[in-house]
Parts: structure tokens; C-alpha cells; sequence
């Protein structure tokens, strides 16, 4: 039964989320705004429920697989990327590569700023 | 058992979800196993490689995405749960995520614009068509929201979700080697820039690679991410002119 709890809660989060993201038309999709909901139910709470733990870590445990069926999607667009190969190719590695950059440049300087006051 | 019974067969299984579920679990596993004896290395990721795998399946068995997803959207499916759970690792580190919340958002409003921007700017700039530019624009968050965005703003979903994915595999190879270059090592750090680059590939390395709080870091990059880059990119690209 706890497997069965969890997922019953997770699934359930899911949908008010789907319903608030329909509902009043929002941009955001409705898995997100479940994961919003489920944080502040726990942050009310005040623990986590061992059967959503089990449901929940068993699916974050295997995440990579959920991309799979998706990734495969990529067949139906060969001539597309083929006609712009160069400009995706080059986009992807150039602009993930300084998006990583500078972001963890960023955050370790704030990161360090903020010990640095703590340790005075 | 004569060849028109084989025949009859197939053509039963490959009209039945149940082949490429099985197809979609085997070819992961494989993969796993593959990559491990690789000393997993993350250039050969067990998503990309078994994505190709089973790409050059199902051109060999002549069988169209749409059959193929009929079994692989069970799996799919589990995405929306699955991202939903995110809360968990969040809730357990919650008194880290307080104390370093502004330079989170910062970093956060910061990786967004950078992400857009040079995408926008390097691939307008080398001649990419109008519908690609669109589908590229929010390469960088999780794919259920990328798929949002790029119907919201005039580009393809399903040509979106292949270049998330595409961007966290690339994500995940360069993360390691510029990490070590600009000496970022605090799990935290490195945790939250992969959520952010790398959306859910990044969060799944860094479980898997880094430790428990770079994984809950890089879910609320991912999170906080994916939520912003709903609300900002629409207007980004109102204000580049395109689309």
C-alpha cells in the first residue's frame, strides 16, 4: 500500500497543478506548479510521509529513463536539424558552455562574499 | 512454424504497445550496462546512447514514432510525477535553499538571460531558419515546459524536446571540464548550475555524480528555472523581434 499512497499524492499534486494551470490559463505547465504545491504542503506538515519518499526517490532515482520515449522524438525531424546543422551544433556547445560558465562563476563569488561576512 | 505465421506475428507486435515498452526498457538497461563498462563517462550518456539506439531500431524496422510512442508514452507519463517529486529533495534541504536565496534568484535571472541571449544572438547570426530559432529559444529548461514555451512563441514542441535533451546531454560532457577550469567546487554550486544549464539531465548527474544536496540544488534550478523562463521568454523574444 505505501507505493501505491505515494503516488496517489504525487499524481494528485500533479493534477491541481494541471487544473490551476488550465483553469487560469498560466504558462507555466502543471507538473511545476504541482511541485510548488507538494513543497508547501510539506513545508505545512512539517515531514515528509514515508510512502511519498518511497514513490517519490524511486522516480527521481531513474529520471534519465523518463527522457528516453521524448528523445526518440528526434527521428521525426531529421530534415529539419540536417537544413541547420551547423547553426544548432554550434549554438548548443558555445551557449551551454558559457551559460555553465558564468553562472557558476556568479554564484561561487556571491557564494564566497556571503561565508567571508559570516566568518567576520 | 512457416515464414507467413512469423509474418502475422510481427505484424501484431508492432502494432502493440507492449513491444516498444519492452524495447525502450531493454535498450536503458543496455545502455546502463554499456556505459558503466565505459568507466561512466558522460560523452556516452545512457539517454543519448539509448536514444540512438533505438532511433537506428526503428528505422531498421521501418516502425513510425507515432507506434512507437504508443507504448513509450507510459513511461513519458511518469515525467509529470517525477517532476512533481522535485518538492522532496527541495523540502529536505530547505535551510541551505534559505540561506543562499538571492544569490540563487540572481544567478538564476542571470543563467536565463545568458542561455536565451547567446542562443538567440549565435544562431540568428549563423543564418538558422525562423521555426528552429524559435524551437532552440528555451533549449535549457525541462522538456514538458520547453514543449510549452515553443508552441506559446511560434516553434516546433517535438523539435524542442529533442534539443533539451540534446543540451543536457552537451551540459553534462562540458559541466565537469569547466567546473575544474574555474574552480568551482562547492556541491551547491555546481548542483544549482547544472539544474539550470542542463535541466533534468543536470539534476540526474548531479544525484548520481555529485551527492544528495547538488541533486536538490540542481532540481531548484530546474524548478525556478523552468518557471521563470515561462514568464521571460515570451517577452525576450517580443523584444529580439522575432517570431
Amino acid at each position: 500500500m505505501p507505493l501505491i499512497m505515494g503516488m496517489s499524492m504525487l499524481l494528485a499534486c500533479q493534477f491541481l497543478g494541471e487544473l490551476m494551470s488550465r483553469g487560469w490559463g498560466l504558462p507555466v505547465p502543471g507538473p511545476v506548479i504541482g511541485m510548488v504545491i507538494l513543497l508547501v504542503a510539506l513545508l505545512v506538515i512539517g515531514n515528509v510521509p514515508g510512502s511519498l519518499r518511497l514513490a517519490g526517490e524511486g522516480l527521481l532515482r531513474y529520471l534519465t529513463l523518463l527522457f528516453v520515449p521524448a528523445g526518440v522524438g528526434l527521428i521525426a525531424h531529421f530534415e529539419l536539424i540536417g537544413n541547420d546543422l551547423w547553426p544548432i551544433v554550434v549554438t548548443l556547445v558555445v551557449s551551454t558552455a558559457v551559460t555553465l560558465a558564468l553562472t557558476g562563476r556568479l554564484l561561487e563569488h556571491l557564494n564566497r562574499g556571503r561565508k567571508r561576512r559570516v566568518e567576520r | 512454424m512457416n515464414i507467413a505465421a512469423l509474418d502475422q506475428l510481427w505484424v501484431y507486435l508492432s502494432g502493440n504497445p507492449l513491444l516498444s515498452l519492452l524495447m525502450t526498457l531493454v535498450a536503458f538497461a543496455v545502455a546502463v550496462r554499456i556505459n558503466r563498462a565505459l568507466g561512466g563517462s558522460s560523452l556516452f550518456h545512457p539517454v543519448t546512447l539509448s536514444v540512438s539506439m533505438l532511433i537506428g531500431l526503428l528505422l531498421l524496422v521501418d516502425m513510425d514514432y507515432a507506434t512507437y510512442f504508443e507504448g513509450a508514452q507510459f513511461i513519458h507519463f511518469l515525467l509529470g510525477p517525477a517532476t512533481v517529486a522535485l518538492a522532496i529533495p527541495l523540502y529536505d534541504h530547505r535551510d541551505k535553499v534559505r540561506q543562499l536565496l538571492w544569490p540563487l534568484l540572481l544567478a538564476c535571472v542571470v543563467g536565463i538571460v545568458t542561455a536565451v541571449g547567446s542562443t538567440l544572438g549565435l544562431a540568428a547570426l549563423m543564418g538558422a531558419r525562423p521555426e528552429t530559432l524559435l524551437s532552440l529559444a528555451p533549449r535549457s529548461v525541462t522538456s514538458p515546459i520547453a514543449m510549452g514555451v515553443a508552441e506559446q512563441i511560434g516553434g516546433i514542441p517535438s523539435l524542442a524536446a529533442g534539443l533539451v535533451l540534446l543540451t543536457g546531454s552537451i551540459g553534462c560532457v562540458v559541466a565537469p571540464w569547466i567546473f575544474r577550469v574555474l574552480r568551482v567546487q562547492d556541491p551547491a554550486v555546481q548542483g544549482f548550475t547544472l539544474g539550470l544549464a542542463a535541466h533534468g539531465f543536470g539534476t540526474a548527474h548531479a544525484f548520481a555524480r555529485i551527492g544528495a544536496v547538488a541533486g536538490a540544488f540542481s532540481g531548484l534550478a530546474m524548478g525556478l528555472t523552468g518557471l521563470l523562463t515561462a514568464f521571460i521568454l515570451p517577452l525576450l523574444v517580443r523584444l529580439a523581434g522575432i517570431g
